[in-house]
């Protein structure tokens, strides 16, 4: 009988090509994602080098990052022309390498993160890269999957492997029942909260605990989105029933037999009863409450029910100083109650909760009312899918009426690459991942909440504890 | 890979922890295709002044723009330097403007990567020792020396830190080699595992059928 391994070491001893004296172990890379940003320095690599692009067929791409959300003419003649080039530059890579590419008008393009997933292409027990620290979304299924910078791009395009340093491992454990009102992004700000920006550095994280259990797949992509936002090199989720349900018939999921076999090794994955973590933090979900970032990092949050808090609240002197400069930039005052801060921007999208059910759990909230007359919102879903869903649902027609703008799928406003930016001041509920200072565009301010927290403050003009709004889906 | 191997320069003092890449290199600058000509964005939104649009005003608040740091081949910051973004672009716009070396209590692990794989010497100290060195550096022309195959940083007041790194990754550094060269070496143990991993059919993106 071999010792009880958890997740990570499995996935991790099911791809070791090499384990070299004096070097980090080779691991093999069952797919890279391809998008326009972290791309073309690594393509122009190879060419250089004279190499081949070694595995096609276990290579996606798509267009993300740079593409406007306008509207659909807009996709296809970017007016940017640095955007434009860097565009075009991805299509005729794709071309030239023989990569399958998910063009702007194409129904399956969105967000690379979104995409994956929804193709079936993303599956447990893989090993997934991407040139973007996003790429932990995969391990909701149970795949070890990271970001990596374009030098590690072309050394996967070029060998479909890595050297890695083995990372250790740390499971977060979240049991309990998640209160109404309370979602998958409360639980990951509230543990980057707990644990720090460079908490889980160094760390592959398993999630586990009856609260993620209970998760869909959706938020589980949320938690294990953020967990690069706590420093982890992967986030992972045990595959289950549910992970199951949602990849079965998805247009590259195995079928019939190839799909017994593939659910009887999906099952083998989870971490044995016994299995030694490196680390361990137990979470109550009963204690999660809606939360909002105030300052200009991930970690920097508290509940809806909390105030602004004061450098002085700072446990250590290089945290005083970061709470002062944040503070700064937000021009926010300690002690101000977090509900009565004014927005002026809403942002409803990203990889982190540009999903289904994101879209219609704003939706109950923002059934028959309308955003304040002080705010300005918009809804971008995170892919082609998505967006096509929602409609098929109604919830466009439930944004529109209103007042959100209805987009066409992209990065948009999370990172501001493409048109859709803050402008110097404003203030902005958001359901991205990043609230740095400027990401959403310079001098920008950035608060991280739940897609339900941003709908509401949205309404409200100000941030507002959703939990005392019953939704108007009905179910209330 | 450009080497690295041991450095004296003037050190600019960046006291703030948790720097995260959307500082080192701001999204607006990622969209070019080339790997060079990021140093002038560098540290963009703090170096230059926010007022006017687009400006390239110099912010004489920002510290790098003190001319006493002209020149500064060694960057010294606070923790978890690096964090957010896995952009490389961060990595090329340190390289590119000048920076050989960074000096932190710790680093991100993509940016870690990304700066190994572009010849940047990082060094790994306490906070104590970045404190002392962030302190001597606001004296016009200290300077600090990093030596990779001593491991350890210096100056020429006495102090001496050494600080740690993986064997491979200073070996690798110290000659610049090319990971991917290194790790064709291994192109037999890659040929056989695959022929054997292709037929796992789970492990392919795109299975349909067994």
């Amino acid at each position: 009988m071999s010792a009880p391994q958890t997740m990570f070491e499995k996935v991790w001893n099911n791809h070791l090509v090499a384990s070299p004296e004096g070097e980090p172990p080779l691991i093999y890379i069952d797919l890279q994602l391809v998008h326009e940003v972290t791309s073309p320095q690594a393509f122009d690599g190879l060419r250089l080098a004279g190499r081949k692009l070694r595995r096609p067929d276990r290579h996606i791409a798509t267009v993300d990052h740079n593409v406007p959300t306008t509207s659909a003419e807009d996709r296809l003649h970017i007016l940017d022309q640095t955007s434009a080039a860097q565009v075009n530059a991805l299509r005729k890579n794709c071309k030239e390498f023989g990569i399958e590419f998910f063009d702007v008008q194409d129904a399956s393009q969105g967000i690379v993160h979104m995409i994956g997933p929804e193709l079936g292409a993303t599956k447990p027990g893989m090993t997934i890269v991407c040139g973007d620290s996003h790429t932990s979304t995969h391990g909701a299924f149970g795949a070890l999957a990271f970001g990596i910078g374009t030098s590690e791009v072309e050394h996967v395009m070029a060998t479909q492997t890595l050297p890695q340093s083995k990372p250790k491992t740390f499971r977060i454990t979240v049991d309990g029942t998640l209160p109404y009102g309370v979602t998958a992004k409360d639980i990951i700000l509230h543990i980057i909260g707990l644990i720090g920006t460079d908490g889980a550095t160094g760390y592959a994280v398993e999630y586990a605990g009856s609260a993620i259990r209970a998760l869909s797949m959706e938020g589980r992509m949320t938690i294990c989105n953020m967990s690069i936002e706590a420093g982890a090199r992967a986030g992972m989720i045990a595959p289950d029933e549910t992970t199951f349900a949602y990849l079965m018939g998805r247009r590259f999921s195995p079928t019939g037999k190839a799909w017994d076999e593939a659910v009887a090794h999906w099952k083998t994955l989870p971490t044995d009863e016994g299995a030694v973590f490196d680390r361990e933090l137990h979470i109550d979900a009963a204690e999660i409450t809606p939360t909002v970032s105030w300052g200009t990092s991930p970690g920097m949050v508290t509940s809806i029910e909390g105030k602004v808090p004061s450098p002085d609240d700072a446990t250590n002197e290089i945290d005083r100083k970061g709470y002062e400069r944040a503070l700064e930039y937000m021009g926010l005052k300690a002690g101000t109650p977090i509900e009565q801060i004014n927005i002026d921007r809403v942002f409803l999208g990203s990889c982190t909760n540009g999903r289904i059910e994101d879209l219609r759990a704003a939706a109950q909230i923002v059934k028959g009312r309308h955003v304040a007359s002080t705010v300005s919102a918009m809804v971008v879903p995170g892919s082609q899918a998505v967006k096509k869903q929602a409609e098929e649902e109604g919830l466009d027609k439930i944004f529109k009426d209103a007042g959100f703008e209805w987009r066409e799928p992209g990065c948009s406003m999370c990172l501001g690459m493409n048109p859709d930016i803050l402008s110097p001041g404003e203030r902005c509920a958001s359901t991205s991942n990043r609230n740095f200072e400027g990401r959403q565009g310079r001098g920008g301010r950035t608060h991280l909440v739940s897609p339900q927290m941003a709908a509401a403050a949205a309404i409200a003009g100000h941030f507002t504890d959703v939990r005392n709004w019953p939704n108007n889906g009905g179910k209330n | 890979m450009q080497p690295f191997t041991r450095i004296t320069s003037i050190a600019v003092p960046l006291d703030r922890a948790n720097v995260d890449t959307d500082q080192i290199i701001p999204k607006q600058f990622l969209k070019r295709i080339e790997r060079t000509g990021y140093g002038e964005f560098l540290f963009f939104d703090w170096r230059y002044e926010l007022d006017v649009p687009d400006s390239v005003m110099p912010n004489p608040e920002f510290v790098m723009n003190a001319p006493q740091y002209k020149g500064a081949e060694i960057l010294l910051a606070g923790k978890n330097f690096g964090c957010g973004s896995s952009r490389e672009h961060a990595a090329w716009a340190l390289s590119d403007y000048g920076f050989r070396a960074v000096i932190a209590p710790t680093f991100a692990d993509i940016f870690f990567s990304n700066a190994g794989k572009n010849g940047i010497g990082l060094a790994r100290l306490t906070d104590d020792e970045v404190n002392t060195l962030m302190q001597r550096a606001k004296t016009p022309g200290y300077q600090v020396t990093v030596d990779l195959e001593a491991q350890t940083v210096t100056d020429a007041q006495g102090f001496k830190a050494r600080f740690e790194i993986d064997p491979f990754r200073k070996e690798c550094l110290l000659n610049g080699l090319d990971d991917i060269g290194l790790t064709l070496r291994h192109g037999e143990a890659l040929d056989k595992f695959e022929a054997k991993h292709d037929n796992e059919f789970w492990s392919a993106p795109k299975t349909a059928t067994a």
